[in-house]
């Protein structure tokens, strides 16, 4: 065999330059081929085929201010529905004379979640704090008054869309400790512990949400004491924050369980407690792993806070349906619906985006 | 008494007929061992023979089910204080590193100091920089473990373990998981750690190292502790079969 060696050190050149521009990269990726023409071409006309009349009737032909039915002559959307119901379908049957408080709690949680979001805002941890306790006095005590001269507002007052948060809210934020801790009591070593977290978490995902609001509204009040009665409201979200843990608990679960043992052992080696372990070194990892199944299971709930309205409670969608159904109003279902469509996909679309953001900024190369 | 203990050496780790079983699989057999404040054991052997579960036994990332195992004068027992006390003294080096990825070096080195000796972030981090000089990656800092080589993790993962000021130091194959170039890095540093004194054992079979620190070598094999002896005794004169065939195989033919 030759012997091979070389003395020159070669260097390093820049990749061959790929075809840049919207030009290329159409030519590249909807027009490489004969076939792939055809299929872009087909698909655009399509979409345009479908998308035209929509937005025809939907912002071209559309009424959008107005104060009755009789307002709504041109034919298209009449969006003079959504107009003079929207302080109905915003917060329900609240007060007129206190609307003000509901803007100034939804203000302050823009504000603060602004604060807690946004790159760069000094004293997070302080805002961290106000989000998670301060925050929820706040607004319990502004929305619900009978303290510091505020008219008393009774839950059944609350309806709409701030009904739709205080659920969602009150369900996230109550459930994710819950399910943490859940999570942990699945995996521990304690039979008993272990035993009871796996009971309630198989049970509660075993029953449809629909079902436990109606134990919630319907059943316990059997159990209760006579004369006992425990806010409507409050019973939904006791329920609807159990039904939510279970699920959020299977889902950090899973997070634990990526986790490789020599971090748990590391720690322990250190001589961190259990807690302390867990605290700094597991559930950071852990919970970053599965921010797109808690984001998930988030948007599902937000979703679900829907079925309230077979309890009797009026949120977004109900108070919408409400009010198509009287017989003022009679023939809006269509703007009805895709106006609770459109809220509903704002705010899922909003945490779906935060959550990529997040998991984006976590990432740290391993 | 008194005098008696006076002039007997200090032990530091002492190990009476330890067993352990992973279900029927008898792991540790009637294991002894005393090692005296100051020493530095080295531990050998082939692969699935115990060391690990040996060495883990000592701060109870595993649990022996008989026998007696003594650290800095503790007993291991299921009293929780007792296994706390004693990881607050004994550090131990893994394989795998197991430096905390989502954390920075200087993180990671003060998590303990801080949240189990209680020490304040800014004395904290001053005893972390002076160790991670001595590990000679003070300017590594600030960067995330998954941005450093193993062999710096590994320098890493000493300088956390130091921190907590630990009075004896386990170490179980620190060097089998780094490329050929990095071992030497870590093997200085671990030198230098037993020339300042530390107790420790270590689980390798880079014999350079246990000729130039170790007090001796213990062999274990399928459980047992079969050979133990000075390091050049023990390279150079082995006395059991397994040895004999153990040090021809990792020697090379
Ligand atoms: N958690 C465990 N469960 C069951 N068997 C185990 C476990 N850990 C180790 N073993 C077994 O115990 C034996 C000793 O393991 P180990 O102490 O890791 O050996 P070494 O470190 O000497 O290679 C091996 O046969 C291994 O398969
Ligand atoms: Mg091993």
């Amino acid at each position: 065999m030759q012997a091979f060696i070389t003395r020159e050190t070669l260097p390093s050149l820049p990749p061959p330059s790929t075809l840049k521009g919207p030009i290329a990269w159409m030519r590249q990726n909807l027009f490489s081929s004969v076939g792939n023409s055809i299929v872009t071409v087909v698909l655009v006309l399509g979409i345009l085929a479908a998308l035209i009349p929509f937005i025809n009737w939907a912002f071209i032909k559309a009424d959008w201010i107005g104060t009755s039915r009789d307002d709504c002559t041109s034919g298209g959307a009449c969006w003079v529905f959504v107009y003079v119901h929207l302080k109905l379908f915003m917060v329900g049957l609240y007060p007129e004379s206190e609307v003000w408080r509901t803007i100034l709690v939804g203000a302050i949680l823009v504000v603060t979640m602004a604060g807690l979001m946004i790159k760069g805002v000094p004293f997070k941890k302080y805002i961290q704090i106000f989000a998670l306790i301060a925050f929820p006095i706040i607004a319990f005590i502004l929305l619900s008054g009978g303290a510091f001269g505020l008219p008393h507002v009774e839950t059944n007052f609350w309806g709409g869309l701030l009904l739709t948060l205080v659920i969602a809210i009150v369900g996230i934020v109550a459930a994710f400790p819950l399910g943490i801790l859940l999570a942990l009591g699945r995996r521990s070593s304690m039979p008993i512990v272990k035993a009871i977290c796996v009971v309630f978490i198989e049970v509660w995902r075993g029953v449809p949400l629909i079902t436990v609001l109606f134990m919630s509204s319907v059943m316990l009040p059997l159990f209760l004491p006579e004369g006992m009665e425990i806010d409507k409201l409050l019973r939904a979200l006791v329920g609807i924050t159990l039904f939510q843990s279970a699920y959020l608990a299977e889902v950090v679960r899973s997070g634990l369980q990526a986790i490789p043992k020599g971090q748990y052992e590391a720690a322990n080696a250190l001589g961190l407690t259990y807690w302390q372990g867990m605290y700094k070194v597991i559930l950071p990892q852990a919970l970053k792993i599965v921010i797109p199944g808690i984001v998930n299971s988030f948007i599902s709930l937000f979703k679900d806070t829907s079925l309230v309205l077979i309890i009797g409670l009026f949120d977004l969608l109900a108070t919408i349906q409400g009010a198509f159904a009287s017989p003022k109003w009679l023939g809006y279902a269509i703007e009805g619906y895709l106006f609770a469509a459109l809220v509903y996909w704002v705010f899922c679309f909003g945490m779906s985006r935060y959550s990529q953001r997040v998991e984006r900024s976590l990432k740290t190369t391993h | 008494m008194e005098t008696a203990t006076q002039t007997k050496p200090e032990i530091a780790v002492s190990l009476r007929d330890v067993n352990k079983w992973y279900g029927e699989f008898h792991v540790l057999k009637n294991v002894n061992l005393d090692v005296e404040r100051g020493q530095r054991i080295v531990i050998c052997g082939p692969s699935g023979s115990g060391k690990s579960t040996m060495i883990r036994c000592i701060n109870r990332l595993e649990e022996h089910q008989a026998g007696q195992i003594i650290v800095d004068g503790i007993e291991l027992n299921n009293d929780l204080k007792n296994i706390d006390q004693i990881r607050r003294e004994v550090g131990m080096v893994f394989q795998h590193f197991n430096l905390f990825p989502h954390l920075t070096v200087l993180e990671n080195c003060c998590l303990a100091p801080m949240w189990v000796r209680k020490i304040p972030r800014k004395e904290a981090e001053a005893t972390a920089m002076e160790y991670l000089e001595r590990v000679k990656i003070p300017h590594q800092a600030k960067k995330f473990p998954g941005q450093l080589s193993g062999g710096q993790q590994q320098r890493v993962a000493i300088a956390r373990s130091l921190c907590m000021k630990p009075r004896i130091m386990l170490f179980d194959e620190p060097t089998s998981a780094l490329d050929p170039e990095m071992i030497k890095e870590v093997l200085d540093t671990m030198i230098e750690l037993a020339e300042s004194g530390m107790t420790m054992l270590c689980v390798t079979h880079e014999m350079g190292f246990a000729k130039t620190v170790a007090d001796s070598v213990i062999f274990m094999d399928a459980g047992q502790i079969i050979e133990m002896n000075t390091p050049d005794e023990f390279f150079n004169h082995p006395q059991h079969e397994r040895s004999k065939l153990f040090l021809s195989q990792i020697l090379g033919h």
